[in-house]
């Protein structure tokens, strides 16, 4: 572990007692992951992130830290679509207790939009519901028009 | 007992695509029976298309039923912007059975979770339109004694015929068939098709032309070439009048072989084919009624 990596760790944990630290996520896609996540709608004094920490080891990437919230993998596994690569450490008393990668469901429901114009989820207040048929790369089934959804035409709702 | 909803043609297991063609059988027998009496069943066109409606309302009439709804949504509340969530759940508590045609796709896999009755899917877009899937079904059948080791050509539109990728998915779950696709380079069968044959073990042909190719074929399903699928006019102006069925090209196929066609054809089957008694797409869409009327009863549990 070189220096940088050693000052990111250090990040990563240092004035966290209890809670979660996601890391590893697309700087890009890191408001969308706080949106998905609800983290926008808890106090602001809870949450912190960082942007772009550069280093040569590891790139580009954002990390999110929130006091005392810990997430069932059935909730965390919904940014797996933006964030497929993203790590949870658990914190409990300033210690990483858990290690956790995040996993894309079998299922997605909401969240994303179904590319096809003409399917019915784009014409009247419906929550998509997507298969996923492929996770590497993502290629989602829409339960109702039957399309499929890939990776490059995927926006969020 | 959950409801019996026919939304897309992968919904029925192949014991019940036999079931359908069993009950087609008896109903070309004896038409007219009084399984629906009593029954009010709902005829919700979005769209127009006259001649699936009539095939259907002349199904249910033949079964007894009543019929309610509307052809055109121009002349009906939807035209006031009501939504598709409001129509059904007002309608489902009318009638005992929906049949619906929308131009949205997975408008009828949407109706079906909306609605406390059964829905027959009658077109959704380019998706779905098991009725008609079913009732060619049913033509190869009657035609053919079965549905096993079939040699199926496939003519015209293949990338966006929707009866085209229904019938292969259904044909797929019997014994042993063989597929010969024939179309023009911007109308080609599309890659996650060919994918699911091979994954199958499914034997499969491509030609980029409609020559006298078709001397194996059990059924030739003949398609529209439509102009607004083409980007380039002049291209489909080349492609036009390049696959056409002509009755010359009918002298050296087998005995057994029968032309399908959905309906309506443009230019795609030359007129003296239709003296050919190989020719079947009017029988084909006689057979819809029978279909229909299969399909009608299995949704409602009544055979
Ligand atoms: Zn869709």
């Amino acid at each position: 572990m070189n220096d940088s990596e050693k000052n990111l760790k250090k990040l990563k944990v240092s004035a966290l007692k209890n809670g979660t630290v996601i890391d590893h996520i697309p700087p890009q896609n890191l408001f969308k992951v706080i949106s998905i996540l609800g983290l926008d709608k808890i106090r602001e004094d809870m949450i912190t992130f960082g942007m772009n920490l550069d280093s040569k080891a590891m790139g580009s990437k954002a990390l999110i830290k929130i006091s005392n919230k810990y997430f069932e993998d059935d909730d965390i596994n919904r940014i797996a679509l933006i964030a497929p690569n993203a790590k949870l450490n658990i914190i409990k008393d300033y210690k990483v207790v858990e290690k956790k990668e995040v996993q894309v469901p079998d299922e997605v429901i909401g969240i994303v939009k179904c590319f096809n114009p003409k399917c019915i989820t784009n014409h009247e207040d419906i929550s998509t519901s997507f298969k996923v048929i492929n996770k590497d790369p993502l290629e989602l089934k829409c339960k109702y028009c039957e399309k499929i959804t890939n990776k490059d035409q995927m926006f969020l709702k | 007992m959950s409801k019996r909803d026919l939304i897309s043609i992968m919904d029925y297991t192949k014991e019940e695509y036999l079931r359908i063609m069993e009950l087609a059988a008896e109903f070309e027998k004896n038409p007219n029976q009084d399984l629906l009496k009593g029954k009010v069943v709902a005829t919700l066109f979005f769209e127009p298309s006259t001649r699936t409606r009539l095939s259907f309302e002349t199904a249910i009439n033949r079964l007894g039923g009543k019929v309610i709804g509307f052809s055109d949504s121009n002349n009906s509340s939807v035209s006031k912007g009501e939504t598709l969530y409001d129509t059904i759940k007002i309608v489902s508590n009318y009638a005992d059975l929906i049949i619906i045609r929308h131009p949205l796709e997975g408008s009828a896999r949407y109706a079906a979770e909306i609605s406390s009755v059964p829905v027959i899917n009658a077109g959704d877009g380019a998706n779905q339109h098991p009725s008609q899937t079913l009732l060619d079904m049913y033509s190869i059948k009657k035609t053919q004694g079965t549905l096993d080791n079939l040699n199926i050509f496939m003519v015209g539109d293949l990338k966006y015929g929707r009866t085209v990728h229904s019938l292969l998915m259904a044909i797929s779950q019997f014994e042993n068939p063989i597929f010969n696709f024939i179309a023009p380079e911007e109308l080609q069968i599309p890659k996650e098709y060919k994918i699911y044959l091979k994954e199958k073990g499914i034997r499969f042909f491509e030609h980029p032309e409609f020559t006298d190719i078709i001397s194996e074929a059990d059924i030739v399903y003949m398609t529209r070439v439509q102009k607004e699928r083409f980007s380039d006019p002049i291209e489909y102006e080349n492609v036009k009048n390049v696959f056409i069925l002509k009755n010359k090209m009918l002298e050296k196929t087998k005995p057994n072989m029968r032309i399908l066609h959905p309906l309506p054809r443009i230019n795609e089957i030359s007129r003296d084919v239709d003296q050919n008694k190989k020719a079947y797409y009017f029988q084909q869409a006689h057979n819809g009624i029978f279909a229909r009327e299969a399909i009608i009863a299995h949704t409602l549990g009544l055979d």
